[in-house]
Order: C-alpha cells, then sequence, then structure tokens
C-alpha cells in the first residue's frame, strides 16, 4: 500500500514539482494561545461552502428555473428523487448555517484586530465575501418560487427601489423588470450559479492566498514567549476535521428531524401574507426600517435608515484603516466597543424581529 | 502494532467509511427516479379518444382536480373543478351542457361562469392542447 | 271627490317636484324642513342628522316628497301648509311608503328593477294581518328598514343586507317582553346563531346562506307550513330533496303530516349532521320511529355502520399521512387522493337520504378501493420515515468513530510533538 502511494507521488512530483509545495506547507504554522479558538472558524466557512457547491452542483440535477416548473421541482426533488429530501434541505440549512459562522467569523477576526496592517485587504475581501454570501441567499431564496420566497422578495427589491437616485434603476436591474416575475427568476438563478460562484472562487481565493503568505494574525501585545506554534498540516488540520465532523453531524440531525419544507407556490395575485419576513439574516435591518418613524425632522425615517447603513457598512470595510491604533499595535479600546455595539444591535435587532407583535 | 499504527489504520478506516455514507446517497440521487421528470405545467389529461362527445372526465392538475370535457361539437375544453362556493367537486351534465355541482346546485357554463347557485366566482378555464395521441392541459399564460 | 282631485294635483306636484330636485343634488337647494330641524335636539333633529345617509337622499328626494310642506319657506306655519302631512302614524306606515313604492309607474323612473309587491306580500304576512286586526305592536316597514336613514339592500350597512337580517328580526323576536302577548317562543334567533348557516354566512361570508327571510319571506313573512319547509329547503339542498322523493320516507311522511327535512334536521338550529343521526345509537333519529327488529331498524343500523366504517378508515388514514408528514415525508399524492375519498364520503351521506341501502353500500366500496391505496402510501412514507432516522444513525455513529479517530490521532501529536 505505502509502496503504491509512492509510486504515485514520485510520477506527479516529475511533472507538478509537488515536492516544493510539500515543503512549503511544511512551514506552514498556526500559533495557539488562548484567543486561538477562533482561527477554526475561516475553516469551517471553506468547508460549508465546499458542502453549497456540492449540493448545489447536485440540486441542478433536476431543479427548473421557470416559474411554471420551479416550485414543482422542488417538489419532485423532496418527494420522487432518492435521497433529494437530504440534498435539498442539506442547501438549505448549511445556507443559514453558514451565514452564521460568516458572522462569527468576522466578528472574532474584528475583535482580534486582525485587520490591522499587513492584512487590511484580507480584511476588505472578506468583507466583499459577506456581501456575495447574503447575496447568494437572498438570490437563493427565491428559486423555489414558494409564497415566503416570492414575498420576501418583493419585500427586498422594493428596500433597494427606495435608495435615493439610484433606487429605481437599481430595482428594475435586479428584478429585470418592474416587478418580481420569470425575468427575476431567471436572473436570480444566473446570479446564484454563475456570477456569484466565480466571484465567491476568485474572492475567497484572495482572502486564503493572503492567509497563507501573511499568517495567521495574533492578538495585539501578545506574550510571544507563552505562544506555541504546531504546524498546519497535519496537526491543525485534524482539528479543523474534528470541528467539521462535529457540524456535519449537527446539519445530518437537523435534515432528518426538521427537513426544509417545500411551502406554497407563488402565486402573485394573493394577497401579501400577514408577517412577511425577509430571512433571518436580513431582519435587522428589516427591523431597523419598520422601527424608524417615518419622518426624522424633513428626512424619510427609510431613505435615512437605508443611508445610515449604507455609511456604517463603508466604515465598517475600511475599518483597517481608521482604526490608527490598532495599526501601530497598540490596543484600541474604542474600537472595540463600536464592535460590541454593532454585534448587540444586530443581536438584538433579529431577536425583536421575531417577538415583537405586528412587525 | 503499535499504538500509532493502530490510531492511523482506525483513522484511515473510519475516513473511508464516512465517505462511503455520503457517496451512498449521493449516488442514488444521482440515477434516475422512476418518475422522469417533475410535473410541468402540461398534464397529460388523456388520450384522445378515451372521451366521447357530450362527456367529461375529471383529473389530476397540480394538487386539485380538473375536468376535461368533450363537448356535443367534438370540441374539448378544462377547468378546474373545485367549485368556488365549498369546493366540492363539480360534475359535467351531458343533457344541459354545463357543469354542476352537487353540493349546493351551482351550475356553470362552458366558459367557466356561473350561472345559477350560490357559486361567487367563476371556474378558471385550462388551455387544451392535442399532440398526437395526447391531450395537454396547462394553465392560461 | 274632491279630496281625491286634491291628493292628485298634490302627487302630480310632488312627482315634478321630484324631478326638481334631482339637478338639485348635492348643490344645497333651499330646504327649511332641514335647516330648521338640524337646529333643534333630540327626536326632533335626529331625523335631519339621518337623513343625510338615506338612499331617498340620493336619488334627490328630500323631507317634503314625503311629508308634503313647503321647502322654500322659512317661517315654520308657512312651510307646514295644506300639503303637509306630517310624520304618519304606525298604522298608516305601509301604505304612507306604498304611495311611491307600490306605484310602478312612480318607482321605473328611480330603479325599474324595484319590484312594486311590497304592500300586497306585506298584506298577507302575519305582521299585516295583525295590523289590519288592529295590532300597532307588529313590524311595520320602518321597523326593518329604518325611518331616515335607509340604506339599499345591497349595502353590507343596511339593516336589510342578509347578514345584518337575523338581528333585525331578532329585535323583536328574540325578545321575550314584546314576545309574551303573542306566545311564540323567543330561541330562534339564538338557536340559528349556532347553526351551519350561521356560520356560512358570518365566518364564511356566504351571501348565498340562508337567513331569516330566506324561509321565512320578507315582506309577506309567515311561518311556513309543514309541507313547504321541505321545499324551502330543496331550493339549495335539491339533490338531497330528489333522493329523499324517491324514498319510502316521502309517502310515510306525507302520511303522518310530518315536516320533510325539519323532523331530523330541526328548522333554526340546523347543526352539520353527524353520523351518530344515523345508526341504532342514542343519539339516531332513525330510532325515533322505527322499532328495534324492525326493517327499517335493520336498514337504519347498515346505514350507520357502512357510513361509520368509511368514515373512521378516512381518519385513520389521515392520520398515517399526517404522522408521515410530520416526520419530513412528502405525501401529497396520497393526500390528494383522499379528497376523492373525501367527496365520496360526503355522497354516501348524501345517499342516506334515499334509503338505497345497495347504492350506499356501492359507493363506500368505491371509496375504500382508494382507501386501500391511500394506506399503501401511508404505509410506505412511515417506511421512508424510519428509513431515513435509520439513515441518520448510520452516518453519524460512523462520524462519531471518524471523529474518536481525529480526538485520537491528536492527542497522539500533542504528546509526541512531531509529525508521524
Amino acid at each position: 500500500m505505502k509502496k503504491l502511494g509512492r509510486n504515485i507521488f514520485a510520477y506527479l512530483n516529475e511533472r507538478f514539482l509537488l515536492q516544493n509545495l510539500f515543503d512549503l506547507s511544511q512551514k506552514k504554522k498556526v500559533p495557539e494561545h488562548p484567543c486561538s479558538f477562533w482561527y477554526y472558524f475561516g475553516g469551517i466557512c471553506l468547508f460549508l461552502t465546499g458542502i453549497q457547491i456540492m449540493t448545489g452542483i447536485l440540486l441542478l440535477l433536476y431543479y427548473t428555473p421557470s416559474i411554471d416548473g420551479a416550485h414543482e421541482s422542488i417538489q419532485f426533488i423532496m418527494s420522487q428523487v432518492k435521497f433529494g429530501w437530504l440534498i435539498r434541505s442539506v442547501h438549505s440549512w448549511t445556507a443559514n448555517i453558514l451565514i452564521g459562522v460568516i458572522f462569527v467569523h468576522m466578528f472574532s477576526t474584528y475583535c482580534l484586530k486582525a485587520y490591522r496592517r499587513p492584512r487590511e485587504l484580507t480584511w476588505i475581501t472578506g468583507f466583499l465575501l459577506l456581501v456575495i454570501f447574503l447575496a447568494f441567499g437572498f438570490s437563493g431564496y427565491l428559486l423555489p418560487w414558494n409564497e415566503l420566497s416570492y414575498f420576501a422578495t418583493r419585500v427586498g427589491t422594493d428596500i433597494a427601489g427606495s435608495l435615493p437616485l439610484i433606487g429605481k434603476w437599481l430595482k428594475t436591474l435586479i428584478l429585470g423588470g418592474s416587478s418580481v416575475s420569470q425575468a427575476t427568476l431567471s436572473r436570480f438563478f444566473w446570479f446564484h450559479i454563475a456570477i456569484l460562484p466565480v466571484a465567491a472562487v476568485a474572492v475567497i481565493g484572495t482572502h486564503v492566498l493572503l492567509v497563507q503568505i501573511l499568517g495567521m494574525s495574533k492578538p495585539i501585545g501578545i506574550n510571544e514567549a507563552k505562544v506555541k506554534e504546531i504546524s498546519f498540516f497535519p496537526d491543525f488540520l485534524y482539528k479543523d476535521a474534528l470541528g467539521w465532523t462535529l457540524i456535519l453531524v449537527l446539519i445530518g440531525v437537523l435534515c432528518v428531524f426538521l427537513p426544509w419544507e417545500v411551502g406554497k407556490k407563488a402565486d402573485p395575485f394573493t394577497a401579501t401574507p400577514l408577517g412577511i419576513k425577509p430571512e433571518w439574516y436580513f431582519t435587522f435591518m428589516f427591523t431597523t426600517l419598520k422601527l424608524l418613524p417615518s419622518h426624522i425632522i424633513v428626512i424619510e425615517g427609510e431613505k435615512l435608515a437605508i443611508l445610515a447603513f449604507m455609511i456604517g457598512g463603508l466604515f465598517w470595510m475600511f475599518v483597517p484603516y481608521l482604526d490608527r491604533r490598532a495599526a501601530q499595535e497598540k490596543r484600541s479600546p474604542v474600537f472595540t466597543l463600536i464592535g460590541a455595539a454593532v454585534f448587540l444591535y444586530i443581536v438584538v435587532m433579529t431577536i425583536l424581529t421575531y417577538t415583537v407583535r405586528g412587525l | 502494532m503499535n499504538r500509532r499504527t493502530f490510531i492511523n489504520g482506525f483513522l484511515g478506516g473510519s475516513l473511508l467509511a464516512t465517505i462511503a455514507t455520503f457517496l451512498y446517497p449521493v449516488i442514488r440521487y444521482i440515477l434516475p427516479p422512476k418518475q422522469a421528470e417533475a410535473i410541468q405545467k402540461k398534464v397529460t389529461a388523456a388520450k384522445v379518444g378515451d372521451l366521447a362527445p357530450n362527456s367529461a372526465k375529471i383529473f389530476k392538475f397540480g394538487s386539485s382536480p380538473a375536468i376535461l370535457i368533450n363537448t356535443q361539437d367534438g370540441k374539448l375544453l378544462a377547468f378546474s373543478a373545485v367549485c368556488t362556493h365549498l369546493t366540492c367537486t363539480v360534475t359535467y351534465q351531458g343533457d344541459t351542457g354545463t357543469m354542476f355541482c352537487p353540493c349546493h346546485n351551482g351550475r356553470f357554463d362552458l366558459a367557466g361562469n356561473v350561472i345559477s347557485g350560490p357559486p361567487p366566482a367563476p371556474l378558471e378555464s385550462y388551455q387544451v392542447e392535442v399532440a398526437g395521441e395526447d391531450i395537454f392541459v396547462s394553465k392560461k399564460a | 271627490m274632491k279630496n281625491k282631485l286634491m291628493m292628485k294635483k298634490w302627487m302630480m306636484l310632488l312627482a315634478l317636484s321630484c324631478l326638481l330636485f334631482l339637478p338639485g343634488l348635492g348643490f344645497g337647494q333651499k330646504n327649511s324642513c332641514l335647516d330648521c330641524h338640524l337646529k333643534l335636539e333630540g327626536e326632533l333633529r335626529a331625523p335631519a342628522e339621518a337623513f343625510g345617509q338615506d338612499i331617498h337622499q340620493q336619488f334627490g328626494l328630500s323631507c317634503s316628497d314625503c311629508h308634503g310642506g313647503n321647502p322654500a319657506q322659512d317661517d315654520v306655519d308657512l312651510a307646514k301648509d295644506k300639503s303637509f302631512k306630517g310624520a304618519p302614524k304606525r298604522a298608516q306606515i305601509p301604505e304612507f311608503c306604498a304611495t311611491c313604492h307600490s306605484n310602478a309607474a312612480t318607482m321605473r323612473s328611480f330603479n325599474p328593477n324595484l319590484r312594486v309587491d311590497q304592500l300586497s306580500q306585506y298584506w298577507t304576512s302575519r305582521h299585516g294581518q295583525l295590523l289590519k286586526k288592529g295590532d300597532t305592536k307588529v313590524a311595520v316597514c320602518t321597523d326593518c328598514h329604518g325611518q331616515h336613514g335607509i340604506q339599499s339592500v345591497k349595502y353590507p350597512k343596511s339593516m336589510t343586507f342578509p347578514w345584518n337580517i337575523p338581528q333585525t328580526c331578532g329585535r323583536c323576536h328574540a325578545n321575550a317582553e314584546i314576545m309574551k302577548d303573542y306566545k311564540i317562543s323567543t330561541n330562534q334567533l339564538d338557536e340559528y346563531k349556532q347553526s351551519v348557516h350561521a356560520t356560512a354566512l358570518f365566518d364564511k361570508k356566504d351571501m348565498s346562506a340562508p337567513t331569516c327571510n330566506s324561509c321565512h319571506g320578507n315582506h309577506g313573512a309567515f311561518p311556513p307550513e309543514v309541507k313547504s319547509v321541505a321545499s324551502v329547503c330543496r331550493q339549495c339542498h335539491s339533490s338531497t330533496g330528489e333522493l329523499f322523493s324517491k324514498s319510502p320516507h316521502k309517502k310515510a311522511f306525507d302520511e303522518l303530516g310530518m315536516s320533510e327535512c325539519e323532523a331530523c334536521h330541526g328548522n333554526h338550529k340546523i347543526l352539520r349532521p353527524s353520523n351518530e343521526m344515523l345508526g341504532t345509537g342514542e343519539k339516531s333519529v332513525c330510532v325515533q320511529c322505527h322499532e328495534s327488529g324492525s326493517k327499517g331498524f335493520q336498514a337504519a343500523a347498515d346505514l350507520g355502520r357502512i357510513i361509520d366504517s368509511l368514515e373512521k378508515q378516512m381518519k385513520q388514514n389521515e392520520d398515517i399521512l399526517a404522522l408521515a408528514e410530520k416526520k419530513g415525508v412528502a405525501v401529497s399524492d396520497a393526500t390528494f387522493r383522499l379528497q376523492d375519498v373525501m367527496t365520496i364520503l360526503i355522497s354516501t351521506k348524501n345517499l342516506s337520504h334515499g334509503l338505497a341501502v345497495a347504492d350506499i353500500r356501492e359507493k363506500a366500496d368505491e371509496g375504500e378501493k382508494i382507501l386501500a391505496e391511500v394506506r399503501q402510501a401511508g404505509d410506505k412514507a412511515l417506511r421512508e420515515a424510519k428509513f431515513r432516522r435509520t439513515g441518520l444513525i448510520i452516518a453519524t455513529a460512523f462520524l462519531a468513530l471518524f471523529g474518536l479517530a481525529l480526538f485520537l490521532k491528536i492527542r497522539d501529536m500533542t504528546k509526541s510533538g512531531s509529525r508521524p
């Protein structure tokens, strides 16, 4: 067995010069310290993305992106295709888990100020990935063409349409027309399986490359003597794998006991169901818009909120350049507080969405 | 064998078993299911010649019953068979050339319109296409 | 003679002045009646206030068109001139309204579709008969239609809109004080409110559901005779009626003078029929006439058994499908087939009125065939649910083993501190 492995390696090495790669990989080290637990989350994001790509490709085998066939094809996958219920439920559950883990990864790296020089571009590409995966979630949600997805898309694009100046144009661009229709479904499908995956691969590639080149960021002011280092291959990878195994068990349990529902087919002519909300990861923005008064002094509340979110997003994306103290390897409690405030805001607003009556 | 060999073997073996557990559903998924395609908007309601003139047949359209009528002059019409009053299934009455709901005497003409009785709304009419031997019914555009 | 001529003259003037008022719609033509009465209080103010919503006002009619008088005059004595009729007494109200409403030519100019026989119908009603005898406590036009804020029957807030009718009739007929002299019970409204018809009308907003006037008539309201109740029910439930007429019960009921539908289903408190009404149990209506051992008793037992069994089996299958769905397995095809069984079940219950046990058994058998298929699908779904759980356990077991292997490997590496 071992001899066969050695022969294969020798064959490939002659052609791909694998040994160089191997030697390089041996040098890759991961520091271990009290906060190094958070290092796992980036890898989990990658693992879950891999699951999404695989299950997504499988779903593509039976899915039909037309308003006359989309819902029926999901119904077909859930009832007729062997293990279709599993593939589809994994895809839907993992999407939600992935976005949750992205938020954890983002807030943990923020907390550790991992965005500070020279890792500013890692942070910015990471932020772009957040936007890309939220877009994945938004576009994917419409594809089953059920009641919830249809109206959630309507609400979401209405909000996009209320942006000043570019709103109407943007909404038409997203919808492929004036309302949610076949054009929208085709467009969202195009986004979901072509544009966003290519973008994601490119940005993930850049992001991971930067991590490889720059190594793992350590907390500011850490006592170097206390830091142990382990090799990435295979030590840290085994630990990664243990985490991934646990997550797989979680996904399996969720899919068997809480399979994703097919829902009712979208009917544009019915009234909007009461209490329609977007998916949970958008609810903090949605609830902000709903709770704000309709006018603050002269400006429309909704527009002000959208403006605030855009400015907030820009601030968040460019935080590496704003946090001067961290760039100088000094503790920056102000930015930690800002991060904590943002985190709290998102959590509270999300919880309020489901607990406040009449929202 | 020493402990290290055992652990490596255990690792390798359990990895293979795990991969097999995942490969099995994926392969079964890819193998074509018995019913080749999802029920498209077109439903095969009947074969040409199944229905005599001035008779009708109930068939499944989506998740609700629908009615295919072969009129006296040989025209094929299709409607939702769910009565708009209290959702009983309507029937076709050849002697009056109308659709009739036996629950509370709702009556519909061959355009789906209510001509008497309690139903508040007309029956949705569907598009009928004949391709070779088969009669296809689909929702109107 | 002279009075009649005067009457006719004033009628002409009235009719013409109606037309005069038409263009004056909304332009605030001089109406001293309203001007004055709006300045008054209480009972004298109320008519003027209410009239703004009145349907007559929408047709350009005003106070003087019914009450006479001269609305152009501000001085009250001049306004109440010779044509002034004032408020009619209760006993005169039907004829007062009928001045226009029984005149086909007059009504044609406003609404050609409105009937003009309300007064003649009214005189045939119990209310009308008693009024003629001098009882002014009975209902007259204004009791049901209102006085000055009269709405069209088609307007949902009108006292005569279908879902308001039970309350309108109930104002008197559910009041024990008012009805005590007539020796009529006052529980009809309460009973009606518990019925399926009330549920259809109030909850489902089904305007075709019967209310008081559907069975009793409105202007010609009179309790239906024993023979006529069934004809009324047949208006909507015709297939049931036909079956009944073909059954041996028809002759029997006619001979006994029993009211057809009402004998078993009641009149006001018509509830959703339960299976217990069939068969030979204590709630059965059959055993009220058919003694144990008789042919009728046997038929009742058979009917009850067939329908009971079909319904029980259907419920069983519903439960299985619901369980499968709860466990996450899709069962939409089987659920659809079950709808067919529901239709058959309703059909057998309807057929029971025809008493042809053989026909009913045939229909039930049809249902049972479908149920067998559904049962198969349901069992398959439950097996699938079990398969999924078993699969999860196996997959989790392998993953757990793999996790354990990883854990051991990690511990081993940490101890030795180097790559094996």
